[in-house]
């Protein structure tokens, strides 16, 4: 069944790539079409992969794999496949990328909009799914190319400079995770008694490192961090988002903070934490913090922006925040909770910018001294957006909540007080939002906005299914955590067994056991009795850190 | 038919998705309807659900109904469950009482305004959010519920959103209450961590273990002191969030921007108490945490003296109940702090009853006087409302504390377990009841005595009535007057009594004003009903030893303080000129809420503007952009870039790309 994967990857490229090849005269009319029907084939499969996806302990390793070397002599192969941990990240992109695509280009034309944002969702979902390094990095690279050309194709009149800004912050970024990617394939094989052939492997990756000295696995997280430090963005390195998110077009600034900020938290998770779980424990209080800060520092500057997109913008760093802080908990419940922030965070944030978008078919302006009363006149739209602006904040019952409260929760048992810091952002998201919404919606209303239409049918169409799954994942969150959990329970305790002197409690770790995840293909750590990389390395790495 | 619980929530809920799809088209009356026939089918499931527990053996009386699986990760499994025992039984029966007679009441004093389907729609979702908060089997659940309350007061207070003033109360409240939530989400961060998980029975069950009439029993077990003592703190952070309490009470009077039945129903008969329920069933928590205890009996107390005192200076009639409101959540509070949860619970029915009678017949006066609420313009109402007359007095007379009222015996009660646990507080109380019966006869003289006021007022427009509250700049009429081509509520000629359906609620609530003490007669031995019912799922409460002499001599001295402040408060104001016993700084509820307004508007403000525009945008981006100019990467660069040549950068990623591919067959190769 793993062509289902490398269907996810290559559809979209492939329609990206027919696309251009299109003769320039009939692409204005057919590429729409062409666009928004792979989208929502891409969708289907999507689904049938989180339907079919297996749950249970057994289960807890990577599901719809293939694999084909593709560059030997070196171990890079097209590995891909999917687990807990990407699947709904996975399904959530493949949602939100019609809808994105549902709403018109500003600036390009038609064949290159969507051309871009085909190529675009091809790159998001291979780096969500590929498990070779080398792959990964190729895919996290290119999303910045559409990227640019989709930023540039905005309204703003900061657009270029916006999409510039863009570029060479997260550009820069790559080259830590360039620098990274390379010295840990270098020093894993350095310390690798056999050698190997696929050491651009993840697992094989995630088995070497262990074996390394403690102070090159904290350089080598760093280097990874940084990277993915830029993309998410966290503070202090998040000044080109406010600027990118405004200036794009309203269905670029949905992928953008939608996808594109997920990479990041995706990656320092999968690629970050897994492969360097020692140091990851160790540097949990810088990141921690960086989190904190992120929930504060964002809703905060969020709160006194004069334009509601900014403040969408800002508000989206929260939300980074407070997955970097269920992240870095290393419980089951802080990592879930993490996960789940992600999704929720493409589904809210997604929905926000899209209705952000309407408001600005209306009242072509997003300054709130501009706005005022349109609940009178868009009685609808003032609903929905009450809703997802609820999401937003962490009402039980929608989405938002379930990934906040167990991002805290999680987060609390080992690391208490950065939780209870954290959770002073319920009350700061509620001042932004609510406050944000008041600007907009209530009050009298001046004379425009007395009189704007309401949602159109379209419209609505285009926001039901992400309200669905707000009301559905705040609801009825079961079916997403129990595909979630075993991924998460064997990460937990990978990062247990990787530091002897670091406990969590039964009740925050589940039923994982002490491995890399389980595959077909490389053998389980510590069962196969002789495997490099067993037991036996864990205590030099913890003795080193001991001598240390 | 325990299972009649599921209907108790399932119908109010039913009643919000039908009004929230189809209400436009039902329109008035008949989207009222649904939603008052949804609160009254609850009622009696509720009724059903009660008689069927009642069949049972005292310590038999419980049940657990789960729904399904909520949040199930690792060690953490939470279920949308009933917990049905006698404390969410006595919640349950008297919320969707109560709120039944508000829903009918809702269809008339509606009547006209062009959101009635939207009121409807938020009026069952707040009740169903409130039974889910007391009918939760865990702490996660209760929370739900709590949020949503709080959720469908912020809509509710902005009703008429398109007044500044409400949505600016609607988001004061909402964020106030926020605060207190903080509490509550860290304490059950600490539950989780103390316990390893949520359920009421697994966390309390155990520290009632082995007690013979405990209804959670489970097996024995004991909490740190230091442990309990902060998850009750913090859990009563969250209470003085949603009962209005020192120092989180500020909110409770802009609330009052809404529609007078929501005043009547979320902010003083059920939402409010909340808190109330919340910390009652803690109470195996609270038995481990004696300085909770007295913070809690000390802030009650506190609040109850202040906030009579600013109630006995206010002139709008809906903010002195307001007041009035947070003065006898304070009561109750009391009653919880001393160990007797039963009679703070009894109170919380009893003010159930008559305060929601005060706010109802104070809609009707509102009503008939075309929406002007200073009382100092009312006056002489007697005369040409006589029923809503009678129906305010009854509840002028029940929260004075007079003999045979429903007020004066919970008060009693709880003023006699107050007494045995520290006489301080006893006489803060017992001269705060006697403060309260003045503040209270001085409305009454206001606004049906004396001299008819009104008729000099009437040609002033609508909504300029002055309050005399400065923190809040402007109480407008009830009603949404601006609202364009609607004639606006006019009320031509006399003032007059309500329709029907306003009426009958009024006098149902009359009535259990009158005899609504009947439940819990703790004075006369075997008629505490209520005490008994209760007393399984206290097992701890602190018994009241005060011997009958002392309980009589007690209840003398309060009911003579009682008569006093009615006898002061009539005779001083049936002339409504007394400037003097008006100081302005009660009058302003002693600044706080301009403190807080001035720290949040003011350096508050001012620290997150500098964040916002001078550090993120000036020193941050500032910083990276300086570094990004000092490398050249800036300037005639970026310029270039601008203009369109980053496929110089795409070749550049693959030139990189093929850079590393070299290096690194190189190495293999070597």
């Amino acid at each position: 069944m793993g062509w289902a994967i490398d269907v996810i990857i290559l559809l979209p490229l492939g329609a990206a790539l027919a696309l251009v090849t299109l003769p320039r005269a009939g692409s204005a009319s057919l590429s729409r079409p062409l666009a928004l029907g792979v989208a929502a084939i891409e969708f289907a499969f999507a689904i049938w992969v989180a339907v079919a996806f297996k749950t249970g302990n057994a289960h807890a390793g990577f599901q719809f794999t293939t694999r084909q070397s593709w560059f030997g002599p070196l171990g890079i192969s097209w590995y891909v496949g999917v687990d807990g941990i990407s699947l709904f990240l996975v399904a959530v992109t493949a949602l939100l990328f019609p809808i994105a695509m549902a709403s018109p280009p500003v600036r390009n034309s038609p064949r290159a909009f969507y051309g871009w944002m085909l190529l675009l969702e091809s790159a998001c979902m291979a780096t969500f799914l590929s498990l070779d390094a080398f792959l990964f990095f190729i895919a996290f690279e290119v999303t910045l190319v559409p990227g640019y050309f989709l930023i540039v194709g905005g309204e703003g009149p900061r657009r270029a400079y916006a999409a510039t800004k863009f570029f060479l912050f997260t550009f820069a970024g790559s080259a830590f995770l360039f620098v990274g990617i390379i010295f840990t394939y270098l020093l894993v094989q350095g310390h690798e008694p056999h050698g190997t052939v696929d050491s651009f492997n993840i697992v094989a990756l995630a088995r070497g490192t262990v074996n390394l000295p403690v102070t090159d696995q904290d350089l080598l997280l760093v280097a990874f961090g940084i990277a993915f430090a830029v993309k998410m963005p966290l503070v202090p390195f998040h000044t080109w988002m406010p600027d990118a998110y405004s200036e794009a077009p309203t269905g670029v600034s949905m992928v953008l903070a939608g996808v594109l900020f997920k990479l990041g938290a995706y990656g320092i998770l999968r690629w970050g934490i897994f492969l360097f779980p020692l140091a990851a424990v160790q540097l949990a209080p810088l990141a921690l913090t960086l989190g904190v800060i992120g929930v504060i520092w964002g809703s905060v500057v969020a709160a006194m922006q004069k334009d509601l997109k900014r403040l969408v913008a800002y508000g989206s760093l929260a939300g980074v925040g407070f997955i970097v802080v269920g992240l870095f908990g290393f419980t089951s419940q802080g990592i879930t909770g993490g996960i789940l922030e992600m999704v929720n965070h493409t589904l809210v944030t997604g929905a926000l910018f899209l209705l952000v978008g309407m408001v600005w078919e209306r009242r072509r302006t997003y300054a709130f001294s501009q706005l005022g009363g349109l609940q009178r006149a868009t009685p609808i739209l003032g609903w929905v957006f009450m809703v997802v602006i609820l999401a937003d904040l962490g009402l039980p019952g929608l989405n938002g909540f379930i990934g906040e409260f167990l991002v805290l929760i999680g987060t609390f048992i080992t690391h208490r007080w950065w939780a209870v810091v954290a959770t002073s952002g319920a009350v700061l998201g509620a001042v932004y939002l609510l406050w944000a919404y008041q600007r907009v919606f209530h009050g009298p209303a001046q004379a425009v906005n007395a009189t704007l239409k309401d949602m159109t049918w379209a419209e609505r169409v285009a926001v039901a299914p992400l309200l669905a799954a707000i009301i559905f994942i705040g609801v009825y969150p079961q079916p997403v955590l129990s595909r979630m959990e075993p991924a998460v329970d064997h990460l937990v305790a990978h990062i247990e067994a990787a530091d002897p002197g670091f406990k969590i409690p039964a009740k925050a770790r589940g039923h994982g056991t002490f491995v890399v995840p389980k595959d077909q293909v490389v053998a389980v750590l510590g069962a196969s009795g002789p495997a490099p990389g067993g037991a036996g390395s864990l205590k030099t790495a913890s003795a080193k850190r001991g001598a240390k | 038919m325990v299972n009649a619980a599921y209907v108790v929530v399932a119908l109010p809920l039913l009643g919000f998705a039908t009004n929230l799809v189809f209400g436009r088209r039902l329109k008035e009356p008949l989207a009222g309807w649904v939603g008052t026939m949804a609160a009254v089918g609850s009622f009696v499931a509720a009724l059903i659900t009660w008689v069927t527990m009642l069949g049972k053996p005292a310590d038999q009386r419980v049940a657990n109904l789960n729904i399904f699986t909520w949040v199930p990760v690792a060690g953490l499994h939470v279920n949308a469950g009933l917990w049905v025992d006698p404390l969410s039984l006595t919640m349950i029966l008297f919320v969707t009482g109560v709120s039944s007679a508000i829903h009918l009441y809702s269809i008339g004093y509606m009547h006209r305004d062009p959101g009635f389907d939207r009121f409807f729609v938020y009026l069952n979702l707040f009740l169903f959010s409130m039974l889910v908060l007391v009918l939760a089997d865990n702490f996660l659940f209760s929370f739900l519920g709590w949020e949503g309350v709080g959720f469908c007061s912020y809509g509710l207070i902005g009703f008429w959103f398109q007044r500044e003033t409400a949505a600016v109360a609607a988001k004061k409240a909402f964020v106030t209450n926020r605060v207190g939530d903080v509490g509550f989400l860290i304490a059950m961060f600490l539950i989780f961590d103390h316990f390893g998980s949520l359920n009421y029975r697994n966390v309390l069950g155990t520290l009632v273990g082995g007690h013979p009439v405990g209804l959670m029993a489970g097996a024995p077990g004991a909490i740190p002191g230091s442990t309990a003592t902060a998850i009750t703190m913090l859990l009563f952070l969250g209470a003085v969030g949603k009962s209005a309490q020192i120092p989180l009470y500020i909110w409770l009077v802009d609330a009052m921007e809404g529609p007078t039945p929501i005043s009547a129903l979320i902010h003083a008969a059920t939402m409010v108490t909340a808190g109330v329920y919340l910390m009652s069933r803690v109470a195996p928590l609270l038995h481990y945490a004696h300085a909770t205890s007295w913070v809690i009996a000390s802030v009650g107390t506190g609040s109850a003296f202040l906030a009579a005192t600013i109630a006995a200076t206010q002139d709008d009639i809906k903010k002195c109940l307001a007041y009035s409101t947070v003065s006898q959540l304070g009561y109750m509070f009391m009653a919880v702090g001393a160990g007797d949860y039963a009679d703070g619970l009894f109170h919380m029915m009893t003010h159930a009853f008559f305060k929601a009678l005060l706010f109802l017949a104070a809609g009707a006066v509102i009503h008939a006087m075309a929406d002007n609420q200073d009382m100092k313009k009312m006056g002489g109402l007697a005369r040409f409302m006589p029923l809503t007359t009678i129906c305010f007095v009854a509840g002028w007379l029940a929260i004075s504390g007079i003999v045979p009222f429903a007020g004066f015996w919970s008060k009693d009660a709880v003023l006699d377990s107050v007494w045995q646990m520290n006489k301080v507080l006893w006489a803060i109380g017992a001269f705060t009841a006697g403060l309260t019966a003045y503040y209270m006869s001085r409305q009454v003289a206001l606004v049906f005595m004396g001299k008819a006021r009104w008729s000099e007022a009437r040609p002033e427009p609508v909504g300029a009535a002055v309050s005399g509250h400065g923190a809040s700049v402007h109480s407008g009429g009830d009603h949404e007057v601006s609202e364009p081509g609607l004639p606006a509520p006019s009320h031509a000629g006399t003032p007059h009594d309500a329709p029907w359906t306003m009426s009958l609620p009024l006098v149902l609530l009359a009535i259990a004003s009158l005899l609504g003490g009947g439940i819990n007669f703790s004075a006369f031995g075997h008629f505490d009903y209520l005490s008994r019912f209760l007393s399984p799922i206290f097992p701890y409460a602190t018994a009241i030893t005060l011997s009958s002499g002392t309980k009589w001599a007690l209840s003398l001295v309060t009911l003579a303080l009682c008569l006093g402040g009615l006898g002061l408060g009539l005779r001083t104001w049936r002339s409504a000129e007394h400037p003097a016993l008006e100081p302005v700084f009660l009058r302003r509820a002693w600044f706080w809420d301009a403190v807080v307004s001035a720290t949040v508007s003011g350096p508050l403000r001012a620290g997150a503007d500098a964040l916002a525009f001078v550090v993120d945008g000036r020193l941050v981006d500032g910083f990276v952009n300086g570094v990004a100019g000092t490398l050249a990467l800036s300037g005639r660069v970026v310029r270039k870039l601008q203009t369109g040549y980053l496929r110089t950068y795409a070749i550049g990623i693959g030139a990189g790309l093929i850079a590393f591919l070299a290096y690194i067959t190189f190495r293999v190769g070597s």
